[in-house]
């Protein structure tokens, strides 16, 4: 049986307009055989919690460069544990500096890419993912 | 030796396995020489700095009359804390101010609605009412400093808080001198910021020319700009093109609605991206101008000189910043700002070397400065105006990039115009797949970025002290918002927003209106509300 395609919500939380690292991110992983939600920008905790739930996906990937990023993740993590979604990675990227990384860490979020990491590097931290979580 | 000879004597040499492509992708050829300007006018494509078509500069003098204007973009915490910001700046002999407003601001939302909670001061300086404005430019002569103002969707109500202030302050608005952003256009493109449907926000910035050509005419009522389409991943030519037909766009807006076109067109300015290509950015600045005086003076018929000048503002790469080995972005900077000097611009902002992981510290931004004044200063490149005009390589790829721009307007119109085309995703397409297509030449490096796919410190740790935006600001400013609800006239607030809501359903300029509601401290948000009541909201397609 052919492997299910890993399903993942991009999405911009808050006001933040910076949309071409998550377009160009979200076409990497198409590329690599991924199958991506784009949810475009201006999006809340709750529309980013409530489109993972519909699509059942297996990550919810945010991209903030405003600053906020400790507000939304938090948030939306706490949506995802509270629908069940607990298992499901939570990742992301943008401008968080190394302390706010570290944070983030400790309330369950995954790694959290920055600028001049690699497409490549993002590829393999999601299947790498996926394969430590078994059937 | 002929040409031939010398080709086969290159090739010969050994050559290097490497992209030799501009990092816009533009194949170039390993030597350019008389050959290539051999159809060129070069008397008429050039002519003199100051004359038509002004490929070499849009004055005279140039940098020998006056050198450009240094005006470091700033905007962070409070109004308190960007105000000391500003007043450093100035003393260490900035020339100009240009405000950063937070991104509530930048959608005209107040600090205190559902949706701003974490963003209140993170990536600017929070505007909810006049009274921001007043504490903004406490103790700053705004009838000496000229100033800069970044807003689009909302930029005509926050225009008019400033402009209440002055009046406060007793500065007649003739006096006032500076630029609005106001482009909305590049808004559905690039930057994504918008209240309204396009039509409205083009309403609004016509009504603001007008009433600006008759009330505050030292004020550029927008500054056209292709800086964030290039920071969104374009390549040059799309950020040129784009642009200018931006441009084009809101001259055929404001000629229908009646307005004579030598009436706001010298109010017209323009703000590019200095990248890091050295001649390609140089050549996309000369190419702009001669662009855009070709089109106002042939196709739409402009009479006064000073409507065919493409005045220009020129801010370094924000997207050329590295997060890894942050120290080398002073040499970045520092090249882009040499590529928007020799472009002729009349004033730039320098990138501070943290802005890849934060708002710049004051250190960092008093670096980005100094660059400047180096340049002007010590480099020589101030000495002598235009002083690539009439290289090979430089005036051939001033006229590839011309030839490129002209293209894509015709694409541009086979699609009905810059809003179809924007309804459509052209721009948006456009720009993701370049943007796409560079960060795959990074991950195969086709192209290299110094400390971030090749010379990386492994191991490396950040050394550099980065600003902070503390959690209080937020409080502060909704509570001090609170207070001014509280304080005001509240029934002249209804009454004035009421008479703008009536005038936002008609066909009066709209701008009037607004000063109105910002002199009786009615609030950004509130502002805002008025007039989506009567234009609706903007919803964009996502896709990738």
């Amino acid at each position: 049986m052919a492997e299910k395609k890993i399903k993942i919500i991009i999405a911009k939380p808050g006001l933040d307009g910076h949309d071409r690292g998550a377009k160009v991110v979200a076409r990497a992983l198409v590329e690599a055989g991924m199958e991506v939600v784009y949810l475009g920008l201006r999006q809340t905790p709750e529309s980013i919690v409530n489109a993972a739930l519909e699509e059942d996906a297996d990550v919810v990937g945010l991209s903030i460069l405003s600053g906020a990023h400790m507000t939304h993740f938090k948030r939306v993590k706490e949506l995802m544990d509270k629908n069940g979604l607990g298992d499901r990675l939570l990742t992301g990227g943008g401008i968080i500096p190394t302390k706010d990384q570290d944070k983030l860490k400790d309330l369950g979020v995954g790694k959290v890419f920055g600028p001049g990491d690699d497409l490549q590097s993002i590829v393999d931290y999601i299947r790498k993912w996926r394969g430590s979580q078994g059937d | 030796m002929d040409k031939k000879a010398w080709e086969k004597k290159f090739r010969n040499s050994g050559l290097r396995e490497a992209d030799f492509s501009t990092i816009s992708g533009r194949p170039l050829e390993p030597l350019y020489d008389w050959d290539d300007l051999a159809d060129l006018n070069l008397k008429k494509e050039l002519a003199y700095p100051g004359e038509y078509p002004y490929t070499r500069g849009v004055h005279p003098s140039m940098y020998r009359g006056k050198l450009w204007t240094m005006r470091q973009f700033a905007g962070m915490g409070t109004p308190q804390q960007t105000n000391q910001r500003y007043k450093f700046l100035l003393e260490k002999g900035q020339t100009g101010l240009s405000v950063a407003f937070d991104n509530p601001t930048l959608y005209g939302w107040d600090s205190d609605h559902a949706l701003s909670i974490g963003e209140v001061g993170r990536t600017g300086v929070a505007v909810d009412t006049m009274e921001d404005m007043e504490i903004l430019f406490d103790e700053i002569p705004l009838d000496k400093v000229s100033t800069s103002m970044t807003i689009n969707a909302p930029a005509s109500w926050i225009f008019a808080m400033f402009l209440a202030n002055a009046e406060k302050r007793h500065i007649p608005f003739a006096e006032l001198r500076g630029t609005l952003q106001n482009d909305i256009l590049k808004e559905y493109i690039a930057q994504k910021e918008w209240i309204f449907p396009p039509e409205p926000h083009l309403r609004l910035i016509t009504d603001l020319m007008a009433f600006c050509a008759d009330h505050v005419p030292q004020w550029n009522t927008i500054s056209i700009s292709g800086y964030h389409i290039r920071e969104a991943g374009s390549t040059a030519a799309q950020e040129l093109a784009f642009t200018l037909a931006d441009g084009f766009a809101y001259v055929e807006h404001a000629l229908r609605a009646g307005l004579d076109i030598d009436d706001f067109a010298p109010r017209l300015s323009f703000f590019f991206n200095a990248h890091l290509d050295f001649f390609e950015e140089i050549a996309k600045l000369r190419a702009a101008r001669r662009i855009w005086a070709r089109h106002m003076k042939e196709r739409f018929k402009a009479k006064n000189p000073r409507s065919w000048l493409c005045r220009f503002h020129v801010q370094t790469a924000g997207c050329s910043l590295t997060a890894q080995q942050p120290e080398l972005n002073i040499v970045r900077t520092a090249l882009e700002a040499l590529a928007g000097v020799l472009g002729g611009c009349q004033s730039l902002h320098t990138n501070s070397m943290d802005e890849a992981l934060a708002l710049p510290s004051e250190k960092a931004v008093e670096i980005a400065l100094r660059t400047q004044q180096v340049i002007a200063f010590e480099s020589g490149a101030a000495n002598v105006i235009d002083p690539l005009g009439g290289s090979y390589f430089v005036e051939k790829l001033t006229n590839e990039l011309e030839e490129e721009a002209e293209r894509y307007f015709r694409k541009i119109e086979e699609h009905g115009g810059v809003v179809p085309a924007i309804e459509k995703g052209f721009f948006q397409r456009e720009i993701t797949r370049a943007a796409y297509e560079y960060q795959m030449a990074l991950s195969r490096k086709r192209k290299i970025s110094v400390g971030v796919n090749e010379f990386v410190n492994e191991d490396e740790r950040l050394e550099i002290p980065l600003l902070e935006i503390d959690e209080s600001v937020e409080k502060d400013q909704v509570r001090r918002l609170g207070e001014v609800r509280k304080r005001r006239d509240n029934g002249a607030v209804r009454a004035k927003l009421e008479a703008l809501e009536k005038a936002a359903a008609g066909t009066a300029n709209l701008t009037p209106f607004l000063l109105d509601c910002a002199r009786v401290y009615g609030t950004l948000g509130e502002i805002s509300a008025a007039l989506i009541s009567v234009f609706g909201e903007y919803q964009e397609q996502p896709f990738f």
